[in-house]
């Protein structure tokens, strides 16, 4: 790496220097930079395997891509390193931004992070243009030709791969998200008259809104009186959410139903009194069979053990 | 559009059949508040299931007639609040406390009449 930025910092008065002299560099014609890609295209296809190879071998030094194998690097490091090449000869990244799309669907799962990739490939963009300080060091000139051909173009590679990634991800998390919410906590008849919500994960408050309008049709279609929301598998609440919850509450009160709400953790005990939420209309009991012990109690049912006479009871 | 006011036993029951005027709204919590004194009543229904907006002034005025019959020695029950009224109006704030509810007037019967004979549930 320090030797390719002493090289750039040595080079670049020079290329200031040709540019302000020398017209006819400056206005490099499309026809001479492609040329000069064409030179380049056949210097990376005719070192490919070597290039390859120290390519490779650089990712592992830099510990990159460690949830892969040796093998799986090589293949992808040949794959990525020929879209390169072609993105590099054609001009044109349909193809490059496809595969990347591509090894990002498999990476991804495999828990291959943003900055290794955009590390890899900055790593290939080093080692291409060390062989290309290499191969030209004695004509200065045409290597900074040849490196203002090939810079933009590497950029945007490495841009369009990158990029490639994170939207990758991106879509991965929407996905992931949208499959959370269909998840959606059902609304569960246990008796007569009697529902229970049970609440697991994170709300936002989206998923909040949408469960209590599950909740309150759900009253309404199965004539509910009571409803039991645990939120045993809820981990933490903040304000917004809870205030969603009070909300939901006084929301079946206006249907005519009684909302008994459980589960709640001492954190979220602890959380709900500090941020002062007003819970006095909430009626609230330790755990689930608690809950639906006094649902029943409020329904009017008694469970007794088989065989005792319920007179007794 | 005035709201017809029926008498069923010790109960009378008000049946909203669409969106009320203000206006209309006062008269009907006038004539209820009368009606209970007149008829004896032990309890007011008032129907909302045709409602599918609530305002904050129609709100109001549900809180103030019951509190108000109430006074007058009955209980008033509100029944078939939509499911989109309910939660537009605990956004809104509106929450009808210290109003007892129902979802519908067979529920609101048997609330009435457990309270009547003193069973079952409190006022909440």
């Amino acid at each position: 790496m320090l030797a390719y930025h002493t090289h750039r910092i040595k080079g670049e008065p020079p290329m200031s220097k040709t540019r302000d002299n020398l017209p006819e560099v400056t206005v490099q014609s499309t026809a001479e930079t492609s040329a000069l890609l064409r030179e380049l295209v056949a210097h990376l296809r005719q070192n490919r395997t070597q290039l390859r190879q120290e390519w490779a071998r650089r990712i592992t030094e830099a510990k990159l891509l460690t949830a892969m194998s040796q093998e799986e690097i090589f293949a992808e490091a040949t794959s990525v390193y020929d879209n390169y090449v072609e993105a590099l000869e054609t001009g044109t990244f349909e193809a490059l931004q496809a595969y990347a799309r591509n090894l990002s669907e498999r990476i991804i799962p495999r828990g291959v992070e943003t900055h290794e990739v955009v590390g890899i490939v900055l790593l290939l963009r080093d080692v291409l243009a060390r062989s290309l300080f290499a191969k030209y060091q004695h004509d200065f000139g045409l290597l900074n030709r040849i490196l203002d051909a090939y810079e933009p173009a590497a950029n945007r590679i490495a841009n369009t791969v990158a990029v490639g990634f994170v939207q990758e991800r991106e879509r991965t998390i929407r996905q992931q998200q949208e499959a959370i919410r269909e998840l959606s906590t059902p609304v569960l008849q246990v008796r007569e008259r009697l529902l229970i919500l049970p609440i697991i994960g994170v709300i936002d408050p989206q998923r909040a809104r949408q469960l209590t309008e599950q909740l309150l049709r759900g009253i309404r279609t199965n004539r509910a009186k009571v409803v039991v929301i645990d939120i045993t598998g809820v981990a933490a609440m903040d304000s917004n959410v809870a205030n969603v919850l009070v909300q939901t509450v006084e929301a079946s009160r206006l249907l005519g139903a009684t909302v008994i709400v459980t589960g709640l953790s001492p954190e979220i005990a602890q959380t709900l009194v500090t941020i002062g939420v007003d819970l006095a209309k909430m009626n609230t009991v330790g755990d689930l069979q608690g809950g639906i012990e006094e649902a029943e109690r409020l329904l009017g049912y008694k469970v007794v053990p088989f065989g005792e006479s319920i007179q007794q009871a | 559009m005035e709201v017809p006011i029926l008498k069923q036993g010790h109960y009378l029951i008000a049946t909203f059949q669409a969106a009320l005027t203000d206006e209309d709204l006062l008269k009907l919590q006038d004539a209820l508040v009368e009606r209970v004194g007149k008829f004896r009543s032990r309890g007011v229904i008032v129907d909302v299931t045709a409602l599918d907006v609530m305002d904050s002034f129609a709100a109001r005025t549900l809180r103030a007639l019951a509190h108000m019959v109430r006074l007058r020695g009955a209980d008033t029950v509100i029944v078939g609040v939509q499911p989109e009224v309910a939660f537009a109006m605990v956004q809104l704030g509106l929450t009808l406390e210290g109003v007892a509810t129902a979802l519908d007037l067979e529920e609101a019967l048997l609330l009435l009449n457990s309270r009547a004979k003193g069973v079952g549930a409190r006022a909440r």
